[in-house]
């Protein structure tokens, strides 16, 4: 059994308190940091733990850290953003997280914090997960109580505020520039880069957004260092990662494995293999906003670069698994519908591109399609792509429908021909 | 500057501005809809995609929105790829999934940006078979419509309203495809710069609801280029008319007035031009007797020839809303010294005080673009967004100079608006207010100071002492008075480009003298001219000023057979019994105008003049400059301009009475070179004032006649009443409509600029009259004591956008905006004096009734009283006054 330094201590009944943490390790790391370590060395351990953000977009974090102002006259006050909107479909990881082991959390942004000399930490969440919001709360008072948290942090001289922010809640809060404006209180549109949250961020100062998940690997990292957390991985991407699987699975679920875990053995060993009578057909490795992988892929290790070689992403690493008794196009039309929902309006492709995408797709599951349907929904696949649009959101979007019409044309193609769904009952 | 590849070809371009900004400068069509010249970019609506290539050996490329992209040196991009046009038609075709295809019976149809960008990109197939979307529109008030089917979510209705002119009533609701503009609940849109909307938007989401009224397409409107007359900015319009009558005013650019914006009463004021109260024939009035005899022009001329003849008899009364041309020929008619300024003594000394001021120098005042650049700023005893609200405007970008700043040294580029917002956030620059009552511009201010007129001035006084040891100091200063004065001292000296506004609005000549104070010592202490602004009354407040005029008061005691009044009504002016002892010892009384009022019904002729829209005339800004209104179109009746009925012998057009008037006095010597002459052609042809495509033009009179009339001759410009002359495009300061191939829309300024939001080809239109002598002037020495309560309260003047300016009121939609009269006082005050529901009191003779309104914000012994509204006028404010308790 591999190590799973993320989960060891998760309790979803009865999370640990700060003094059951406190004797299992607990807030060593920040003890380390604040007295032991500078700054810059803090961040050159994270570069060097080749740690990548488990939010989706795998960026390096070390290196994301390194374009904050550090000298003397940086704009103050800077700040650590915990992004807990998780609001991807089929992931709940940050959830497990939050709710089993949020000193976990806790710790571990006091150590972010202090690499870049944040003066305040938010935790913006997901409104809908209410126990979460008791946890960390209780959590972030104790730690205040004990001295990690407010003014002159164990005696260091240096502070840090920390707030629960439980926001409305959209998808366009998960992407950290929309996020930033709707902490803000202003609407959750995205904000053009550059520049970069990193030097113009929250309230037009230095912020780092980071993933819930990215940020428990921390105080591990401090505590054993780059090289173990290099070893947990069985490829180039360092660390455990928290893989999960939806869909209809013998056992739905959630796993702290080692990054570069193959998709076959998440699906087979760990949630039991298909249903008995149904057949695997896809599934979209990390959560909706990526590409359908297929049998052939199976054997693809999980992680950021092998996936995207694999002509998807690795996201957030929680699969939905398409099984032979689900129709492809009802579940892309879901999927579509969606998006579309949670654009936020700001851009032309997406606000009016992803509600005429899923039009299409619902005319086609009701067997209205029509000759022509399936070249307009590729040609809007393309019309959406990256670079197009002004976030990620709306490519993100298309990639479940590209390649669900790359795969499973014929299903598309049976639909519009027979004019209805080979799913439904007629 | 930088050197960038567009489609194989090289240019020079602007290292500091955006691509797309670049290209439209270039002539190239590139659609585009969020992006506007004075918005900046967001990218936003992905409509100006180009291809860039990373270099020459690149041939794959990317798309980029040229919006987002700098034209940094080595740039190369491509408009014309394959890729790009799809990808810009497919940005079009998403657009028109939810909009609805009513052009035909939309106001915006023919000069819809929308329309253009469409065509542009070629997208003409509607392919998206689903419904669409649909909202409930609001009601925004009388002066803007509001449709919201036809939105496309460009945002740069809410970016204009919010961002730009700090208005908050107007937001972005909901999300996805389901955006909606509008306010919180239908009600009167609250900034004085609403109407910019109808402009701002690139479709007919916002369209102009007077319009509506008396809706005429823009190819059918006869335009002119023109000059606004609701306060004395000298904002640049563009009339249109068809059959007779105005239909509706725009904003015509001006790269250093009021450049692409205009406020709400310049925009929808031009209804006095068709009011019941218009003269339309020359008037010999019965008196009680009867009604009033019409007669022809000919025979009034007589009749006023006759009257006049025995010079040494005859006075005239001037206009600060008559043009410059008009006044001076009424001066010379009646010789200098029986010229009197028709306006009130008080009001005289101030505007006399701010010319001295601007004169003397060695402060300068500055255009509104050169405000907009300012980054410190006091005002001083003005409520400007009342009195000249395109100053608010531009104060309100001047307040984010400083912190803008520091988006500079983060690297982003100006033209990135919402990235500088997101850095700027809600920093404000050193703008710092004092007036004694709250404005709607305290809100964008550092700090808004409360204080009775003789505080204000102290304050001013104690600003200049501070910056010079040698401006007098002020005695008895309190501690918080003094500290602030240092402050407002530290951050003015401290600026790159400070600013002193002040006018002539707060009715105080110590407030004018202590602006002029702190400009000079600002001056003296940065060892170069500070900018000096000041709002001024009416259009013409300084060419009448310069002029030379001796006050109205004068003229009641002169002795004169006969009296000429031009373009005023005197009881706006004095009070109504001395105006009354006035008209009536005239023997013989001639009342020029285009509104009929009390005094012209009591003159022994009347005569109708033009409008700003019926005649040529000059008039002089705030800023000094001078600047030509042209007819726009050919008035019904027998009106003439008024310098007309007042020629002298030989002036055959409107080029004699400016070389006349030019020679008569070097502070016009710069008057010629104002507006182009007469004479001036485009390749030996006049100018249009009609549009190519004006339609119906042999039948508008076919009732009549079915011969199409021969059009009018105009001896006074180079403009056609018609569509015939020079085909080509016009230089752009005699363009008034802007139209090129492709762009029907008003956003075809782009092609009539030397470059996107720079100057028009060709110069912006006017000339300053007025530099400042670099010599040095002597501080004003006299600091009023510091105010003190009265048994009286202090009656100060509070101005109204709607309802203090004489001819916008006359416009329905903006009379159904003006507020009731009323007394502002301090709510302990008020509960001192008993005074509950109404308060009553005397002023220049005149007993008022007024309801009272509670401000907590005046200070103790300071009410605040309309200065005028269209029942009212009080032009001898600041005043002490008994106030008692009123009958409810």
């Amino acid at each position: 059994m591999s190590e799973t330094p993320l989960t060891e201590h998760v309790d979803v009944d009865a999370p640990l308190d700060l003094k059951a943490y406190e004797k299992v390790g607990g807030y060593e790391a920040v003890r380390r940091v604040v007295k032991e370590m500078t700054p810059a060395e803090v961040t050159e351990l994270v570069k060097a733990s080749k740690l990548r953000g488990r939010g989706g977009a795998g960026f390096p974090t070390g290196f994301k850290w390194s374009f904050v102002p550090m000298d003397g006259d940086a704009p103050r006050p800077k700040y650590l953003v915990a992004n807990a909107d998780e609001m991807e479909p089929g992931t709940f990881k940050d959830r497990l997280l939050l709710e089993g082991h949020p000193h976990q959390l806790v710790e571990s942004m006091i150590v972010a914090a202090y690499a870049i000399q944040a003066d305040v930490a938010y935790v913006f969440q997901r409104w809908a997960y209410r126990l979460v919001e008791r946890r960390l709360r209780q959590a972030i008072a104790e730690a205040y109580a004990a001295g990690y948290l407010g003014k002159d942090v164990l005696g260091s001289g240096w502070s840090l505020e920390m707030h629960v922010h439980v926001s409305a809640g959209r998808y366009m809060c998960g992407e950290e520039t929309g996020l930033l404006n709707a902490l803000e209180g202003k609407r959750a549109t995205p904000r053009a880069k550059p520049p970069f949250p990193q030097v113009s961020g929250l309230w037009g100062k230095p912020t780092i957004v980071q993933n819930v998940e990215t940020l428990c690997n921390l105080p591990h990292i401090v505590r054993k260092g780059a090289a173990w957390f290099q070893g947990l991985a069985r490829s180039a991407d360092s660390g455990t990662k928290l893989y999960g699987a939806s869909g209809k699975v013998k056992r739905p679920g959630l796993w702290e494995l080692p990054m570069g875990t193959t998709a076959r053995e998440i699906l087979e060993q760990h949630a039991g293999g298909m249903r008995d009578g149904l057949e695997f057909r896809g599934l979209l490795p990390g959560g909706a906003s990526t590409d359908f992988l297929v049998a052939e892929h199976l054997d693809v290790p999980m992680d950021f670069d092998s996936v995207t070689k694999a002509g998807s992403r690795l996201g957030t690493g929680t699969m939905i698994v398409l099984d032979s008794g689900t129709c492809p196009v009802g579940m892309v039309h879901n999927l579509e519908k969606f998006f579309a929902q949670e654009s936020c309006g700001w851009c032309t492709p997406c606000r009016d591109g992803l509600p005429w995408t899923a039009r299409l797709l619902k005319a086609i599951d009701d067997g209205d399609g029509k000759d022509g349907d399936l070249e307009q929904l590729e040609r809007q696949c393309k019309l959406l792509g990256p670079g197009n649009t002004f976030c990620a959101l709306a490519p993100g979007a298309v990639e479940p429908l590209q390649s669900a019409l790359k795969y499973f044309r014929d299903d598309f193609e049976r639909h519009i021909r027979e004019k209805r769904c080979p799913w439904k009952e007629s | 500057m930088a050197e960038i590849r567009i489609d194989g070809k090289t240019y020079e371009a602007d290292a500091s501005k955006n691509l797309l900004d670049v290209c439209l400068s270039l002539g190239l069509d590139l659609p585009y809809f969020c992006w506007h010249p004075a918005l900046g970019s967001v990218g936003a609506c992905r409509q100006c995609a180009v291809k860039q290539y990373k270099d020459e050996a690149d041939e794959r490329g990317r798309l980029v929105m040229a919006c987002m992209t700098p034209a940094a040196d080595g740039t190369r991009i491509s408009i014309a790829d394959g890729e790009a046009r799809d990808f810009r038609a497919g940005v079009i075709e998403w657009l028109m999934v939810n909009h609805p295809h009513d052009c035909p019976v939309c106001d915006e149809g023919g000069e819809c940006h929308l329309q253009d960008m469409t065509v542009m990109t070629g997208h003409n197939y509607r392919r998206y078979r689903f419904k669409k979307r649909t909202y409930r529109n609001q009601d925004l008030g009388p002066l803007v419509n509001h449709e919201m089917n036809r939105c496309i979510q460009c945002y740069r209705c809410v970016r204009f309203y919010g961002d730009h002119a700090g208005g908050d009533d107007l937001r972005a609701f909901g999300a996805h495809d389901h955006v909606y503009f509008g306010r919180h609940q239908d009600g009167v849109l609250e900034s004085p710069f609403s109407g910019n909307l109808v402009e701002v938007c690139p479709t007919g989401v916002f369209t102009d609801k007077t319009l509506k009224q008396h809706y005429a397409r823009k190819w059918d409107l006869q335009t002119a280029p023109s000059v606004c007359v609701h306060c004395a900015l000298g904002c640049n319009t563009t009339p249109g008319e068809r059959y007779g009558e105005l239909r509706r005013v725009r904003g015509r650019y001006h790269g250093r007035v009021n450049g692409y914006f205009l406020c709400d009463r310049g925009r929808y004021g031009y209804g006095f031009t068709s009011h019941e109260r218009r003269l339309r024939h020359p008037l010999l009035p019965q008196g009680a007797a009867g009604p009033a005899e019409a007669i022809s022009a000919d025979a009034a001329a007589r009749r006023l020839a006759e009257l006049v003849k025995e010079p040494g008899r005859v006075i005239g009364v001037g206009s600060p809303r008559a043009s410059l041309e008009a006044n001076f020929a009424l001066k010379s008619l009646v010789g200098e010294e029986r010229f009197f300024a028709g306006v009130g003594a008080d009001e005289q000394r101030l505007v006399d005080a701010i010319l001295d001021v601007v004169r003397r120098g060695p402060a300068r005042v500055p255009s509104l673009r050169e405000v907009e650049r300012c980054d410190a700023a006091l005002v001083l005893g003005e409520d400007v967004t009342e009195t000249a609200p395109m100053l608010d405007l531009a104060l309100r970008q001047a307040v984010r100079r400083q912190p803008s700043r520091a988006a500079g040294k983060l690297q982003i580029p100006v033209w990135n608006d919402a990235a500088v917002r997101e850095a700027v956030q809600d920093e404000r620059g050193p703008l710092y207010l004092a007036t004694p009552a709250s404005t709607r511009l305290d809100g964008a201010a550092r700090r808004a100071w409360r204080a009775a007129p003789e505080d204000v001035a102290r304050l001013g006084f104690a600003v200049a002492h501070e910056l010079d040891a040698a401006a007098p100091a002020v005695a008895g200063l309190a501690p918080e008075v003094r500290e602030l004065a240092a402050e407002v001292a530290a951050e003015l000296a401290a600026a790159e480009r400070p600013l002193v506004v002040s006018g002539a609005g707060g009715g105080s000549l110590a407030v004018v003298h202590a602006a002029a104070n702190v400009a000079w010592a600002l001056g003296k202490k940065r060892g170069e001219p500070a900018e000096v602004f000041y709002a001024l009354p009416e259009c013409n407040s300084l060419g009448l000023a310069l002029l030379g005029a001796r006050p109205l008061e004068d003229a009641f005691t002169a002795d004169a057979d006969v009296v000429v009044i031009l373009e005023n009504d005197l009881y706006r002016r004095a009070g109504a019994a001395a105006v009354d002892r006035f008209l009536d010892a005239a023997r013989h009384l001639v009342v020029i105008d285009h509104l009929a009022h009390e005094a012209g019904a009591r003159a022994e002729l009347v005569l109708p003049a033009a409008t700003f829209a019926e005649g040529d005339g000059t008039l002089v800004s705030n800023e000094g400059r001078a600047q030509r209104y042209y007819q726009v179109h050919v008035p019904r009746g027998e009106i003439r301009e008024s310098w007309r009925w007042l020629a002298a012998a030989g002036w055959e057009n409107l080029d004699d009475v400016v070389s006349a008037l030019a020679a008569s006095d070097p502070a016009f010597a710069a008057l010629p070179a104002a507006a182009p002459s007469a004479g001036f052609r485009r390749a030996g042809s006049k100018l249009p004032r009609a549009l190519h495509r004006y339609s119906g033009r042999t039948a508008m009179t076919a009732h009549l006649s079915v011969h199409e009339p021969k059009p009018v001759d105009d001896p006074d410009t180079p403009f056609n009443f018609s569509m015939e002359g020079w085909q080509g495009p016009p230089s752009g300061a005699l363009a008034a409509e802007f139209w090129a191939p492709g762009w029907n829309s008003i956003q075809a300024l782009n092609r009539f600029q030397e470059e996107v939001a720079g100057p028009l080809r060709a110069g912006d239109p006017g000339a300053r009259l007025i530099e400042p002598s670099t010599d040095g002037a002597d501080y004003f020495t006299e600091v009023p004591p510091a105010f003190a309560r009265r048994q009286e309260l202090r009656l100060v003047p509070l101005h109204h956008l709607f309802g203090s300016e004489e001819l916008s009121v006359l416009s329905p939609g903006i009379a159904e905006l003006v507020p009731q009269a009323y007394l502002a006082l301090n709510p302990e005050d008020a509960a001192e004096l008993g005074l509950d529901g109404a308060a009553e009191l005397e002023l220049d003779g005149r007993r008022l009734a007024l309801p009272v309104r509670r401000r907590p914000e005046l200070p103790r012994g300071v009410a605040g009283v309309p200065r005028a509204l269209p029942d009212l006028a009080l032009p001898r404010l600041p005043e002490w006054a008994l106030v008692r308790k009123g009958g409810t």
